[in-house]
């Protein structure tokens, strides 16, 4: 080999290895799901309320992996519905939250799940209707779970009843929009709770085994941050 | 120039007793080693003496640190006479003598190491057998009991990403509060209902496996109030450097206060529990998921655990 062609194997391997690197750093590292923000303008620690928006969906098409379920977030200045499990909320406020469930149903492996624990009065309403706890072995009526467990929060997500799976009924399509529950079946799930005053981040969960193939349901979604788990980042 | 000592010919004349003068500061530095750790560092030894498995482990780690010491000084004191006293002397390009070994010191050596090695198997296996069990899960058939006839009994059941416990005493409520009485035997059932965690609850001296489908018990006896930290030390996926908690130890009346009351608290979401079981089948959902497919009914579109997953874990 002629020693311009070797000179220019060399650059062209070193600039692969510096692209290979800047792509790791980039993707990996500096990359991930955006973060809502429902801290601005509100004053930490003032007891404000603030009111956070999410859905869950059977699926999602808005990503490399649409067989996967997955939790969007709604940015409360654009209203757009972000494909995300990252959100910033103020210290010491009251959280008021709405999650439309769009999912179908899958039963909690532990039932205890099926309890509502810090919420505001430790419950939780689906369609206006007040529930402390939700047996998601007596019928297929949980999808998943909005859990935070450094602040001992449990709130299982309602799903849209039986549907048959010969019938078009699940929203197919990500973001759902909620519209018209005979058109696409979905419930809302409303609870408040206040954040902690100690600043940081608490992760949350779906503690429904809803990661279908893999090992115990737990991998895939469940384990992958932007889909069914993600973080409450409390500011100050 | 001597090369080592030990393994010389009878030392030649004018040489010191070098065997005497490594023995002597050995053996002073050592007892002086072994009062510090016993008087001074034993009592902040982990994992304290909070319960009868902590300080048995305490106990244990300070036998072994009593016998280390005198060991671990024997080799410095033996390395700075070396540096000192043998060290090449400016100009002298002389070879050591010829060592032909040296059948006493040896056989001193053989004897002790061996007696030191031994002690150590037989004291671990006495300790890891009689004394609370080591504090570690015996598997479901415990060697060492408490010997008392009705034992506290928590059930520690660990799931991605949360430890939570049943009393099947009082009515098998479940809570993610662990609220233990002191001064009563307390038997953990250790288990799990997806992958392998491990119930580590530091200042208990209580450490088990939590496997899906075993029942791991572990025994311990609370010696005074205070917090316990909990944590899983089997890595079990995403979340599990946040899988922790914190119990509280508590006066008997105190315990039953809170554990009647949690009782009642706790009614109408035991009402939907499985029946109290030593081991929780993990596969139960999948099995409801498929069921819940083979009638024709959707979850998560249709995706959870349709009849070609396997059953896990």
């Amino acid at each position: 080999m002629s020693l311009p062609a070797r000179v220019s194997l060399l650059v062209v391997a070193f600039l692969a290895v510096v692209a290979i690197g800047a792509f790791v750093v980039l993707h990996y590292f500096l990359g991930g799901p955006a973060v809502v923000d429902y801290s601005a303008g509100v004053t930490p620690d003032s007891g404000a309320t603030v009111h956070v928006v999410m859905q869950e969906d059977p699926q999602n098409t808005v990503s490399t992996h649409p067989d996967w379920v997955s939790y969007f977030i709604q940015n409360p200045r654009t209203k757009a519905w972000e494909h995300t499990t990252l959100f910033k909320v103020p210290a010491g406020s009251r959280i008021d939250m709405t999650i439309y469930g769009f999912d179908g149903c899958t039963p909690l492996r532990n039932p205890v799940w099926g309890q509502i624990t810090g919420t505001i009065g430790d419950v939780e309403y689906v369609n206006g209707k007040p529930y402390h706890v939700i047996n998601s072995w007596s019928s297929c009526n949980v999808g998943h779970t909005f859990s935070i467990p450094g602040i001992n929060l449990n709130v299982p997500m309602a799903t849209p009843g039986l549907i048959q799976s010969n019938k078009p009924g699940l929203c197919p399509t990500s973001p759902c929009q909620p519209g018209d529950p005979k058109a696409v079946p979905y419930r809302v799930m409303t609870f408040s709770f206040n954040t902690p005053h100690a600043t940081g981040q608490y992760f949350w969960q779906c503690r429904v085994p809803c990661g279908g193939g893999f090992v115990t349901g737990f991998g895939g979604p469940m384990s992958t941050i932007g889909f069914m788990t993600g973080n409450m980042d409390v500011v100050s | 120039m001597a090369a080592e000592a030990p393994a010389q010919p009878p030392a030649a004349a004018g040489e010191p007793n070098h065997g005497l003068r490594i023995f002597i500061p050995w053996l002073v530095l050592s007892v002086a080693a072994d009062l510090i750790i016993w008087i001074a560092w034993r009592p902040h030894l982990p994992p304290g003496t909070m319960s009868s498995a902590g300080a048995n482990q305490q106990f244990d780690i300070a036998i072994m640190a009593v016998l280390a010491a005198p060991v671990m000084i024997l080799v410095l004191t033996y390395f700075a006479y070396a540096l000192i006293v043998w060290r090449q002397k400016p100009g002298d390009e002389e070879d050591g003598p010829p060592i032909h070994g040296n059948t006493r010191i040896q056989a001193t050596w053989i004897v002790v190491s061996s007696v030191i090695v031994l002690f150590l198997a037989v004291f671990g296996t006495v300790e890891l057998f009689t004394a609370q069990g080591s504090g570690g899960g015996e598997g479901a058939s415990a060697v060492f009991t408490s010997g008392v006839s009705k034992p506290l009994q928590v059930q520690v059941i660990g799931q991605q990403w949360k430890f939570t416990y049943r009393y099947p005493q009082y009515g098998g409520f479940e809570t993610t509060d662990l609220v233990l009485p002191t001064n009563t035997w307390v038997e953990f059932h250790v288990t799990s209902i997806d992958v392998i965690h491990s119930f580590w609850a530091y200042q208990l001296g209580v450490k088990a496996d939590a496997n899906p489908g075993v029942d791991n018990i572990a025994y311990t006896k609370i010696y005074h109030t205070g917090s316990i930290t909990v944590r899983c030390a089997e890595l079990c996926g995403l979340w599990h450097g946040a899988m922790f908690d914190y119990g509280r130890a508590v006066s008997p009346a105190a315990f039953q206060s809170w554990a009647q009351a949690t009782e009642v608290h706790l009614a109408a979401v035991t009402k939907v529990l499985p029946p109290y079981s030593l081991t929780y089948d993990p596969t139960q959902v999948a099995q409801m998921g498929k069921g819940m497919v083979a009638n024709g009914l959707t979850g998560g579109a249709g995706l959870y655990y349709p009849p070609t997953d396997p059953a896990q874990p």
